[in-house]
This record gives structure tokens, C-alpha cells and sequence, in this order.
């Protein structure tokens, strides 16, 4: 009786220290990993700075106007903010592949998913920046043509495009997310009509005058033009 | 851009079928069927009635238009003359029209013209613009004459009205004059000539190809002919009117052709750091004169688009004027309508840190220029004020004041630029 009890117990203790001695190298790959994808991912960052350095990514995104809005939500320059997005998607990616490496039954499945779904993460970011630097850079030029032609009202013009840009922006982002896909098209598809028979309402109804001058203007006499510009400016 | 890409096939075909010339006179269109005749038939005119014995050609470059100008150019010949305008003449005239790539710009169109120049070899090459449709024979003449006599640029004067060309005496000419010290009064010149030796240094210099795609290299041709030294002079051609059927440019087009241009060249020559005084240019053929008839002009519009771009654009205009310009700009567009002036002071600072702003691409540089059209406005509005009631030597006294402010502030410039404020 003892000697069985000790034979499986030396048994048990066997399997444990054979598990420890499977686990342990596996466990020191991991940290490997982690540590060699901190440090990868670091060089990375540097480099995909000093890219964005070299082509002075902040002056085009100064252009757009994000940079404003960056400093406004007290966030870092454009350079510095997608040069730390490459670096924690790169180590998150070296993570996992380190993760991966312990064996843990089960948890393959869900890091085989992360993995994939990183990409789609990027996309999605991508498309929200260059989704606000469109906005920013469209509902500018639609102020300035607006204040130009003597508009009644260029702000609610250039917000107009600014909230019609970043809608249609998030929208996609969240469609390539995988997040809610119907709702966002609905809600999307409601905003984006709402607004458009909103301001089709507001045109023909409550600015029926300044329809009919507009349209006159533009088509009945085309060169017709006010007082200022009879003037030859060159 | 790659100059090939302008200067097409066919347009060099039709060149070669020339072969070498003495003098060019360019015709730039783009749908100009109504005015084309007859100013084919006015620099016909002048060509034969002055330059009889030289070998000449007329050159359409056009931008690729559908109303059959082209066909009007080649349709002319020398047949449609009077017999009795020159009976000397000895050499064969041709007309050629040809169409250069990459769409109509009268960049491209002046940039094809100064390769012909170059490639034919020609001492001296007049430029025409398609809505002069008071051209005279004489024109050909006042223009290409000094070229072949010593001048390398020869730009127009005109008899103008008082309130013409507001943008060239408030902003184009002053600055343009301080910044590179000489006294073109058309910088952004409808009508010129240039010599040989000019269009074969400007022909294929990397920055001039660059601003050839714009639509104020006009400008940029002026001010590389100053920068790089070539002898300039100004011909008297009598009065400018534009043709009927062309409206006067919209302002925030002219400001992209006359403002956009000489702000990028402050990149490109340096030459304007210097601190030389400005020195006059002579001017052939007699004096202009400043015309005075009464024009209804509605100044209130002005008022209100000045104070309502400053209202709506401040935030845009933080970026690019200091704190001390933009507080005055709103003080000025608080003030009622008898009591507002843009002053000369006020308005030079806001060109110069405008163009600091467009050196630094602080926005959008096409951003950055239609941000200055509301400020325009208010100038004109100041300007149309002041002179409301001037002869025409008051209105050139006020214009050489604000010359003067503009060379005065010039070490402003040069303070901004270098970030010093």
C-alpha cells in the first residue's frame, strides 16, 4: 500500500517536474519574445519616425488642419502619435506570437483570431485619421469658398462637411472593425438622408428667395456679376 | 512636369515646318473664337506695316479649345491683308497654330511660346493676350522694337481708369517693386516682349517649369528677368479694355495669379533680402495717364464681405497673421462704414505676414490666399474711398505712399521670415 502511495507520488511529482521542464523553456521564449519584440518594435517606431520626420508628415497634416485638433484634445504631434500606434501594434503583435508559443490549450484560437484581426485594427485607425484630416482640410476650403462668395452662413456650411466627412469616416472604420455592421449602416443611412432633406427643406423652403437668386445667378444670367467684380482687379 | 509633356509632337512639327525666325509674336488661347480674328488681323498688321523684312511668324498656343479657334488662326493669311499696307514686304509670314499638353493653363501657353522662342532661334518675341480686343498694329511694334533694339523684357503701360487693376496698385506692383527694386507697373503684364537670350535662359530652369503649370506665370517671367539681371523696359500701348464677352477676373482666381506666384518666388530668389532701393524703369513712347470717368461702383458690398470674412475666417486668420494685426482687423471690421480705413501701415504688415505665412505652408498655401480675398476687399473698399474725389495725379501720390510703406516694412519681412517675430 505505501509503496504504491510512493510510486505515485513519485509518479505525480515526475509528470510535474516533466510539465515544469516542458514549460519553462517555452516560458523563457515568451519573455524572449516580448523582450526582442519590445526592443524590434522600438527600432521600428524610430525608423517610422524618422520617416514621418523625413517627410514632414506634420506639415501635411498642419495642411489638413489635424494638428489643431490634435493640440486641441492635448494629444502629441501627428508624427509622434502614429509613431507610437506602429510601436504597441508591433509589440501587441509580438505579444501574442509569444503567447502563442506557451502552448496554453484553448487560448490558441482567440490569439489566432487577434492576429488576424490586428490589420483590420490599423485599417481602422488609418481610416478615422485620414477621415479627420479629410474633414478638417474639406469643411476649411467649403468656409473659404463660402466667406468668398458671400454666403449667409459659411459655418453651418464648413460643420456640414466637417460632420458629414467624419460620419461617413467612422462609419467605415467601424464596418471594417466587424462592430455593429447593420447598425452603423442604418444609423449612417439616417444621419447622412436626414441631414441631406434637412438642408434640401431649408434651401427650397426657407431660403426660396436665395434659391431663386442663386439658381438665377448661376444658369439665367452667367455673367451677371455684382458691382465688386466689374472692377478688373489685375 | 516635364517639359515634353507641354511641348507636344505636333507642336514641334508645326515648328520645324517654320524652321528659324527673327521674331515671334505668341497668341495663348483657350475658346477664343470671338476675339482670335481680330487680333490675328492687328498683329498681322503690325508686323508687316513695321517688320517687313524680318522673318516672322505668328504662334497660336492653344489649351485644347472646341470652338474652332484654332481653325481661325489658320484660316488667316496673308491674303486678307490690304495690298496697299506694305508693298515691301519680302518675307513669307506664317501663322501657325498649335495646341501644347497637359490642359489649359496660360502658364503652359506662355511656357510652349518661350520653347518656340528658344527652339527658332528668334531675337525678339511679343506675347498677346487673346481679349486685348483694342489691340493696334502699333502695339507690335512699341513692344518688339525695344527688344531688338537692346531690352531683354519690355512690359506695357497703359491709360487705366482710376479704380483698374486694383490688386496690381494695392498689392502687385508696390510689392513686387519693393521686394525686387525695380518699377514695373505691370508686373502681371496682358502684353510683353521678350528677347532671345531671355526665353533660352528661362526655357527648361527647374523652378520655372514647376510654375509653369500655374496660371500667373506671367509674373514669375517678370520677376526671373529681374532677379537674373536682364535689361528691362516699359512701352506705352495706349488704353486697356478687356473683350465683352470676358468677364473681369474673379478675385479670388486673380489673387491665385497675382499674389500666389509672387509669394512662391520669394522662396525661390533670395535676391529680395537685399536692401537696395527701388529704381525706375524707363518708360518709351510717352507717359500714362490715369482716367477718371464716373463709375458706379457698390463700395457697401465690399464693407460687408471685409467685416463678415473677418468675423467667420478669425480663426483661420490666427494662424496666419500675428495676435497685434488680427486684434486691429477686428477693431476695424467693428467700426461703422464712415469711420473704417485699412490703412497703408495695417495692410502692408498683412501682406507680409501672409506671405511669411504661405513661406512656412502654415495651411493650405491655395487656403492661404483665399483667406486674404476678404482683406482685399477691405483695402479696395479703403482705396475706392480715399480716391473717391482725386485727380489722377492724387491717386498715383497715394499709390507711390503706399509703395514707400511697403519698402519701409521690407525689414518686417525679413524679421518674419527669419521667425525673429
Amino acid at each position: 500500500m505505501w509503496d504504491k502511495f510512493v510510486v505515485e507520488l513519485s509518479q505525480a511529482t515526475q509528470e510535474i517536474v516533466r510539465s515544469v521542464a516542458q514549460f519553462l523553456p517555452r516560458l523563457l521564449v515568451t519573455l524572449i519574445t516580448v523582450v526582442i519584440g519590445g526592443l524590434a518594435a522600438w527600432i521600428i517606431e524610430v525608423i517610422c519616425r524618422s520617416i514621418l520626420r523625413l517627410v514632414k508628415f506634420d506639415r501635411f497634416s498642419d495642411d489638413a488642419g489635424a494638428s489643431q485638433f490634435l493640440r486641441r484634445t492635448a494629444l502629441p504631434s501627428s508624427t509622434e502619435l502614429l509613431s507610437r500606434f506602429v510601436f504597441w501594434v508591433a509589440w501587441i503583435g509580438f505579444i501574442l506570437v509569444g503567447v502563442n508559443v506557451l502552448g496554453i490549450v484553448g487560448l490558441e484560437p482567440h490569439i489566432s483570431k487577434l492576429v488576424a484581426y490586428l490589420p483590420r485594427l490599423v485599417a481602422a485607425v488609418c481610416l478615422i485619421f485620414f477621415g479627420l484630416l479629410a474633414a478638417s482640410f474639406f469643411s476649411r476650403a467649403a468656409l473659404l469658398a463660402a466667406v468668398n462668395a458671400g454666403s449667409p452662413s459659411p459655418k453651418l456650411i464648413s460643420s456640414t462637411v466637417r460632420i458629414l466627412i467624419t460620419v461617413l469616416s467612422v462609419s467605415m472604420a467601424f464596418e471594417e472593425l466587424g462592430l455593429a455592421e447593420q447598425t452603423v449602416l442604418i444609423a449612417f443611412g439616417l444621419i447622412f438622408g436626414a441631414l441631406l432633406f434637412g438642408l434640401a427643406l431649408a434651401f427650397g423652403l426657407g431660403g426660396q428667395e436665395l434659391a431663386k437668386r442663386f439658381l438665377e445667378a448661376r444658369f439665367a444670367h452667367p455673367t451677371q456679376r455684382e458691382h465688386e467684380d466689374e472692377l478688373s482687379p489685375l | 512636369m516635364a517639359e515634353e509633356s507641354i511641348l507636344t509632337d505636333d507642336f514641334l512639327h508645326e515648328l520645324m515646318n517654320v524652321g528659324e525666325v527673327d521674331l515671334i509674336v505668341g497668341v495663348p488661347t483657350y475658346n477664343d473664337a470671338a476675339t482670335i480674328g481680330q487680333i490675328v488681323q492687328a498683329v498681322r498688321a503690325g508686323l508687316v506695316k513695321y517688320f517687313p523684312r524680318q522673318r516672322a511668324v505668328i504662334l497660336n498656343a492653344d489649351g485644347g479649345s472646341q470652338d474652332n479657334t484654332q481653325e481661325l488662326v489658320r484660316a488667316a493669311s496673308i491674303n486678307d491683308l490690304q495690298p496697299a499696307a506694305n508693298p515691301h514686304a519680302l518675307r513669307t509670314l506664317h501663322s501657325i497654330s498649335a495646341r501644347y499638353g497637359g490642359g489649359p493653363t496660360s502658364g503652359r501657353g506662355l511656357y510652349a511660346i518661350l520653347g518656340a522662342a528658344d527652339l527658332l532661334h528668334c531675337s525678339a518675341c511679343a506675347v498677346i493676350s487673346a481679349d486685348s480686343t483694342n489691340i493696334e498694329p502699333e502695339w507690335i511694334a512699341h513692344l518688339l522694337q525695344p527688344v531688338q533694339e537692346d531690352f531683354d523684357l519690355v512690359t506695357p503701360v497703359y491709360h487705366r481708369h482710376k479704380f483698374d487693376g486694383l490688386l496690381v496698385r494695392n498689392l502687385v506692383y508696390p510689392m513686387t517693386r519693393a521686394l525686387y527694386a525695380k518699377q514695373v507697373r505691370e508686373p502681371y503684364p496682358s502684353e510683353f516682349a521678350f528677347s532671345g537670350r531671355l526665353a533660352t535662359h528661362l526655357f527648361g530652369q527647374e523652378g520655372w517649369v514647376e510654375e509653369a503649370e500655374q496660371d500667373g506665370a506671367k509674373l514669375y517671367l517678370t520677376i526671373s528677368a529681374i532677379t537674373s539681371g536682364f535689361k528691362l523696359a516699359q512701352a506705352l500701348l495706349g488704353s486697356k479694355t478687356r473683350a465683352q464677352n470676358n468677364p473681369p477676373a474673379d478675385v479670388v482666381d486673380a489673387l491665385r495669379e497675382g499674389v500666389g506666384p509672387l509669394f512662391f518666388s520669394l522662396d525661390h530668389y533670395p535676391a529680395w533680402r537685399s536692401n537696395v532701393s527701388s529704381e525706375p524703369v524707363p518708360v518709351l513712347g510717352g507717359q500714362p495717364e490715369v482716367t477718371l470717368e464716373p463709375l458706379r461702383i457698390n463700395r457697401k458690398r465690399l464693407y460687408d464681405l471685409f467685416r463678415s470674412g473677418v468675423d467667420e475666417l478669425s480663426p483661420l486668420l490666427n494662424s496666419i497673421v500675428s495676435q497685434a494685426t488680427l486684434q486691429e482687423l477686428q477693431l476695424l471690421a467693428s467700426r461703422a462704414e464712415q469711420d473704417f480705413c485699412y490703412c497703408d501701415e495695417l495692410w502692408v504688415k498683412t501682406v507680409y505676414e501672409f506671405a511669411a505665412s504661405y513661406h512656412r505652408a502654415v495651411l493650405n498655401r491655395d487656403h492661404i490666399i483665399q483667406a486674404l480675398a476678404p482683406l482685399y476687399r477691405g483695402r479696395a473698399y479703403t482705396f475706392l474711398a480715399e480716391n473717391r474725389d482725386s485727380q489722377g495725379e492724387e491717386v498715383e501720390r497715394n499709390v507711390e505712399a503706399l509703395c514707400l510703406t511697403f519698402e519701409k516694412f521690407k525689414p518686417y519681412l525679413g524679421d518674419l521670415w527669419d521667425g525673429r517675430r
